[in-house]
């Protein structure tokens, strides 16, 4: 008789909302039961940090941190993806740090050195799940990618108009709404519909935006952009400060649009630099200057500590805005960066953007 | 009318591709001045110039580079990317040639390798030696000739380091990145410490090969990273010759802070992971020096 053999549960780290179509997708095509990560707490960075070799860039901790919670939760298949810089060899390093204390699981690396290979996830699925079935992968990730494209859209709606909202607290409202029915969807017209739908919503909400407020861009490493917990709620605190914020870094931009923008980038930045310079570090000073040309108030440069391709590009960020004569500022997040801290200088800086307005 | 001087930083590649360098552009006819060993006074320059979280290895690559402003016509600051997709190197090379462009007055030269995208050494050093205004077939001669008497120099080293293996004394290997633990102000101490302690020292760096590589990607089968794959790949193959090993990495350095620490994990032996920043002083390392060493001869007696 044959047996069966029994489906592992699976996790996978925590980033922003993202987790809502990674559970979609995998939900969809593994039969296998998915813990969905928490969202970030300080025990999750405390517990990072306590098994991260000490000058290790911040994301690997918080990633760490969430994959031992969701081997707490009863996981035992971990799902990891890899990224142009040190990124991409999170993977193994998080695998033995684990594997020695004790844990019992296999690890799956999505990109290897950069790269992903079709066939070697193809394979890596079977052996996750035998049932998979290639088509419905092909169907729902699809789906996905169009339901990440929406959420980015919407988001970037959101991120322009939070601070002027008349009720407090409407936009984030709606935004759990859409989410939680994004979620269910199972065709593709249906998402689109729904995305209509609430776009239309947004659009209703009331929001008292003057014509001349002050505007920022965020740019930076991209997790630190886009996980709000290991930036202090960052976007937060501007909103309450009334500021539009422009930010570039999106997941949808990640995988689908920066081989293409790049080239644009590199291209208007050939005064100051003429080679890409690992992860995002190129596509911000491109972002630098194209924000200095759209007449920003100021810009705000984020980065974990010890993000080594930001670190060689703030130097020539700064350059830009010199040349330009807009004002950036550099903060750089770790597990135990004082939040107060944060906050002092944010203030600072929206004083002196206030003061250069009113000259 | 005088000729065309050269600049070379002596720091991070030189390391590597010292010789290949000076040989090749001396061969073309030009000058070359290599900037002197580094000194406090250069270290200072070149954290002025950098960011406070740039590793000590690049600050002094700076400081190196500042020294060698209007001192020369040109200065070399190659960027090197890739050998490879599996094959690839710090972000710090890759930023290199755009970070010094945006401090230096002094014209660069440069060279891009980045052969993921069709750009191979050969060609690269062709067309520099065409920057500089020299024929194709020129460079040429004079790429491969460098690079015979590069390979040679490297195996010389190989046969020199070999012969320490035989030695009584113990011995450690000590696993660093060459401009680390060659640089004067982040190496030599150690290796002072070390001769003191009358220990035989075998670097890493001098055992380099494709046998080597293998052996590295058993290890740590998704490493790509070009340099700490190389060093790696030394230590299984000369684990039963010696008796610990000595991690030296420069603060804060982002491929060896993951790399070093999976393989302390991995390779079971008495091992040292030191790291040196601009303020550590030479007491600290010394008293750490010390305790490993006396485990290693303790270790030594009983085995006995």
């Amino acid at each position: 008789m044959k047996k069966e053999k029994k489906l592992g549960s699976i996790t996978f780290p925590q980033m922003g909302d993202y987790a809502i179509p990674a559970n979609f997708l995998l939900s969809h095509i593994l039969h296998n039961k998915i813990i969905v990560p928490k969202k970030i707490t300080s025990r999750t960075i405390e517990l990072g940090t306590k098994y991260s070799p000490e000058f290790v860039c911040t994301p690997f901790k918080y990633t760490l941190g969430t994959l031992l919670e969701g081997l707490e939760n009863g996981a035992n298949i971990l799902i990891q993806a890899g990224g142009g810089c040190r990124y991409g060899y999170y993977a193994e390093l998080q695998e033995q740090i684990l594997k020695d204390l004790g844990y019992d699981f296999k690890f799956y690396n999505l990109v290897v050195a950069g790269h992903t290979d079709v066939k070697r996830i193809y394979h890596m699925m079977k052996e996750i799940d035998p049932k998979f079935h290639v088509l419905k992968g092909i169907y729902y990730l699809l789906i996905t990618k169009q339901m990440i494209k929406y959420m980015d859209d919407i988001d970037h709606y959101i991120r322009g108009n939070i601070g002027f909202e008349v009720e407090k607290g409407s936009f984030l409202k709606l935004k759990e709404e859409m989410l939680k029915n994004f979620s269910k969807v199972n065709n593709p017209l249906k998402l689109h519909y729904l995305y209509r739908k609430y776009k239309k919503k947004f659009k209703e909400i009331k929001i008292n935006k003057p014509n001349d407020v002050l505007k920022i861009g965020i740019i930076g490493e991209l997790y630190t952009v886009m996980e709000p917990y290991s930036n202090y709620e960052l976007e937060k605190e501007l909103a309450s400060m009334h500021i539009e914020v422009k930010r570039f870094t999106n997941v949808y931009y990640l995988l689908f649009e920066k081989h293409k923008k790049i080239k644009q980038y590199l291209k208007n930045t050939k005064k100051y630099i003429t080679y890409q310079m690992g992860a995002d570090a190129a596509d911000n000073i491109g972002r630098a200057k194209e924000l200095c040309l759209d007449r920003y108030d100021g810009i705000i440069h984020i980065k974990s500590s010890f993000c080594t391709p930001e670190i060689s590009a703030m130097p020539i960020i700064s350059k830009v805005c010199n040349d330009y004569h807009v004002p950036v500022i550099f903060f750089s997040f770790d597990s135990n960066t004082s939040e107060v801290g944060i906050k002092t200088r944010l203030e600072a800086f929206y004083d002196m953007l206030l003061m250069r307005r009113k000259l | 009318m005088d000729k065309v001087t050269i600049g070379i930083p002596r720091a991070l590649h030189y390391y590597y591709y010292g010789t290949l360098w000076t040989s090749f552009l001396e061969e073309l006819g030009f000058r070359v001045l290599v900037s002197p060993k580094t000194t406090k006074d250069i270290l200072t320059s070149g954290c002025n110039l950098s960011n406070d979280e740039m590793c000590l290895s690049l600050k002094i690559y700076f400081g190196h580079v500042y020294t060698l402003e209007s001192k020369c016509d040109y200065i070399l600051v190659p960027r090197i990317d890739n050998y490879g997709v599996t094959e690839q190197t710090c972000t710090n090379f890759l930023g290199l040639f755009d970070m010094v462009q945006n401090f230096i007055t002094t014209p660069l030269l440069t060279y891009n390798i980045d052969e993921a995208h069709q750009k191979h050494e050969m060609n690269e050093f062709i067309k520099l030696g065409l920057s500089l205004g020299k024929g194709k077939e020129q460079s040429k001669l004079a790429y491969i000739h460098s690079f015979k008497k590069w390979l040679k120099e490297n195996k010389i080293r190989k046969k020199e380091e070999s012969k320490k293996l035989n030695s009584q004394k113990i011995k450690i290997l000590l696993v660093s990145h060459p401009y680390n633990i060659e640089d004067p102000y982040i190496g030599s101490e150690i290796l002072k410490l070390l001769k003191n302690m009358n220990v035989e020292v075998i670097m890493a760096e001098a055992f380099i090969s494709r046998e080597g590589n293998k052996k590295a990607l058993e290890l740590s089968p998704n490493l790509y990273w070009k340099y700490n794959k190389e060093l790696i790949g030394t230590i299984p193959l000369l684990q039963k010759q010696i008796d610990g090993i000595l991690y030296v990495s420069s603060f804060p350095c982002a491929l060896d802070s993951l790399v070093n620490e999976l393989m302390l994990r991995k390779i079971k032996m008495p091992h040292l992971n030191l790291i040196v920043d601009e303020e550590s002083g030479s007491a600290g390392m010394e008293t750490r020096l010390e305790s490993f060493i006396d485990i290693l001869y303790e270790k030594r007696e009983k085995a006995r």
